[in-house]
């Protein structure tokens, strides 16, 4: 008998019982997806929209501006021309427009809304800037201040290009604990440990199958995630170093599995093995970073999130798919990973019991 | 010459249960050996000790030569175990349960799909574990322990789930098993299945073996009285009293019985009156035995 042959039919035999299974594909494969579509949804139309300015008559100096500012302003503000004052400011109080220009003489008179204190704000803002370089060129002195700006990324993060690593994470994480001590748990309960103890199959060949399709599980739950970010109504853009994301979400299932087994390996019955599932997933999804931004939680989160080891996944995925940092960013991250993997297995192999009783 | 099995001085004990109290025994290679003994009796947990699942307390184990525990990979090729428990994958059905078992001994997918034909289960190749009957899950079970042509072969109440078809098929598939030269180890509850197949049986109870041996020799060594019965009203009973070597009769209106040490010689004196109407002659069985050995009363 060949060790390959038996890693090969277990395997088989593994993932096919997996495939029959409805409730574990919904779980595994459908409910994170659903997630992405619905944060996707939700989220992924923030772009902020221009402010709507009401240019009445004409305004020479807001003119001016627009048409010397090289684009930039086009950017930021759309300046929609209007012969009807008393329109344009009813068209404001609802909301409509965001700011209603006027010049008389030397002064620009602007009329705001205090409904949203964003905009008028940067209306405001807009405006007293457009004044004083305007101000500044009627001296025809040079500016004794200038300013450069550069960019680091493109843009801020956008709200798919953080869901897509983190949804993926917390669906790898909970695929890869529940899988594993689902599978140990009830194998042993049903009996199937032991016919396994009387074959001549070694014992690590078992874990092997089990570690083969978790991975196999695991990458198409990778690309149907990738797949669907990229559809055009949510828009997710992968740069450069995007495929280091794979080794990632192969050290991520790792290290998951080997958490899996330490519960399947401890646990005895299905329903503790269950319910300690949950206890690890659902806080290690919360304060790892799966639902919401970490960047901008409080720094005592920041510090905790670190103990969870899908903390790393997140993190790791985010920096290649997200902000299109370079391979080399995963390195410390899939150590960390393949750490808690070997950790792990060491000690699940420890615990490891053929026999309910 | 080596014993197939050596077991000396067995013992087990599950917290203030001992499951197994001393057991001794060998079963020479080519033979269909049976275990007997009431629920809880120990049968289980002695063949578990043999197989290599369980580590005894006490006591010397070899099969085939060779110790089964810790776990002998060089050993499990070499036998074929049918717990009592049924146990397979999730979710395959009878053709891929077989192949995988099949698979981890390295026996091809086409003697896999043979075994379905042996234990009658040919019909139910597609269809999953889950949806098999009881009897067809136990048949499936069988044929996983038989996939790999093992030399010695245990099973653990393998008809218990049969109908007397499936029984009678099994008795037929063990027996010409046994007569390739296979060894076979069976526990039961079914006095005439260990009657009709196996050379020897132990007698278990509370963990120790009672008796051991042939199961005709078994009976015989029993003395217990044969019954004749014949239909009511052939013979008044108190003519059936005076027969020569009758001890006891009585006539419940359906049949008459007789209850004899002599069998023999009142049938022969029955015959002569022409007083056999519908007769059938009960001699002492293995069951006897077993009652006699383990009690008649009901043990919860
Ligand atoms: N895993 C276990 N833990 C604790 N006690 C056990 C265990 N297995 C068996 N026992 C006890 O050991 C005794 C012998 O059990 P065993 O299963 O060997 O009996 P058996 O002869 O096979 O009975 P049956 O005919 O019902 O199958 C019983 O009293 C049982 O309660
Ligand atoms: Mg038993």
């Amino acid at each position: 008998m060949s060790t390959f042959g038996s890693f090969k039919s277990l395997s088989r035999a593994m993932f096919l019982g997996f495939g029959r299974d409805r409730a574990a594909l919904f779980f595994t494969v459908l409910f994170p997806l659903m997630f992405l579509v619905l944060f996707g949804g939700i989220f992924g139309h923030q772009t902020t929209s221009k402010v709507n300015v009401l240019e009445v008559g004409r305004a020479a100096i807001l003119d001016q501006a627009v048409a010397g500012g090289g684009g930039e302003l086009g950017k930021v503000m759309k300046v929609t021309r209007t012969p009807d004052r008393a329109g344009a400011l009813r068209k404001l109080e609802k909301g409509d427009a965001d700011a209603v220009v006027e010049q008389s003489g030397n002064e620009l008179v602007v009329h705001y809304s205090a409904a949203d204190q964003v905009k008028s704000g940067t209306v405001r803002g807009l405006m007293n800037s457009i004044v004083q370089s305007a101000n500044q060129s009627a001296t025809g002195k040079p500016p004794a201040y200038s300013m450069t700006t550069r960019q680091v990324e493109d843009g801020s993060l956008k709200a798919i290009q953080f869901f897509t690593p983190s949804l993926l994470g917390w669906a790898l994480a909970s695929a890869g604990v529940f899988g594993a001590s689902q599978t140990l748990v009830t194998w042993r309960t049903k009996g199937i440990l032991r016919r396994l103890q009387l074959s001549p199959a070694p014992l690590p060949t078992v874990f092997a199958a089990r570690v083969a399709v978790s991975l196999a599980i695991a990458l198409v739950q990778f690309a149907l995630f990738v797949l669907v970010a990229q559809l055009p109504m949510f828009g997710l853009r992968l740069s450069g170093a995007w495929w280091m994301a794979i080794p990632m979400v192969i050290a991520g299932v790792l290290a998951f599995l080997s958490i899996g087994m330490l519960i399947g390996a401890w646990a005895k019955t299905q329903e503790t093995a269950q319910a300690m599932t949950q206890l690890v997933v659902l806080p290690m999804a919360f304060l790892g970073g799966s639902f919401f931004p970490l960047d901008a939680a409080p720094g005592w989160l920041r510090t905790v999130s670190y103990i969870f080891p899908l903390r790393y996944l997140n993190e790791g995925m985010l920096n290649v798919m997200g902000r299109g940092l370079g391979p080399m960013s995963a390195l410390p991250q899939i150590g960390v990973l393949m750490g808690v993997a070997v950790v792990g297995a060491m000690i699940a192999m420890r615990l490891f019991r053929w026999d309910a009783v | 010459m080596v014993q197939t099995i050596e077991v000396s001085g067995l013992r087990k004990r599950y917290g203030d249960v001992q499951a197994v109290d001393g057991v001794t025994f060998g079963v020479e290679e080519g033979e269909f050996f049976g275990i007997l003994g009431p629920n809880g009796a120990g049968k289980t947990t002695t063949l578990e000790i043999i197989e290599g699942l369980r580590k005894a307390d006490e006591g010397e184990v070899s099969v085939l030569g060779l110790s089964p525990w810790p776990r002998n990979p060089g050993l499990l090729p070499r036998i074929g175990v049918q717990l009592q428990a049924s146990s397979f994958f999730e979710r395959l059905t009878t053709r891929e349960q077989l192949r995988t078992f099949g698979s981890l001994y390295g026996v091809p997918v086409k003697k896999a799909d043979a075994m379905m034909e042996l234990v009658g289960l040919e019909g139910k190749a597609d269809v999953r574990v889950e949806k098999l009957s009881g009897g067809q899950a136990q048949r499936l079970s069988i044929a996983c322990a038989l996939v790999h042509d093992p030399e010695l072969l245990f099973l653990d109440e393998p008809t218990a789930a049969l109908d007397p078809q499936g029984r009678r098929n099994l008795w037929d598939v063990l027996r010409q098993i046994n007569t390739q030269g296979r060894t076979v180890v069976l526990t039961t509850h079914h006095m005439d299945e260990a009657e009709i197949l196996c050379d020897r049986v132990a007698i278990m109870d509370a963990g120790k073996i009672l008796r051991l041996g042939p199961p005709a020799v078994l009976v015989r060594g029993l003395d217990v009285p044969a019954r004749i019965s014949v239909a009511s009203g052939v013979l008044a009973v108190a003519d059936a009293r005076l027969l020569p070597g009758a001890d006891e009769a009585a006539d419940d209106g359906i049949s008459l019985t007789i209850t004899t040490r002599d069998p023999s010689a009142v049938v022969a004196a029955m015959a002569a009156k022409d007083a056999l109407t519908g007769v059938q002659i009960h001699g002492a069985t293995l069951e006897d035995v077993f009652l006699e050995l383990t009690g008649r009363e009901y043990r919860a």
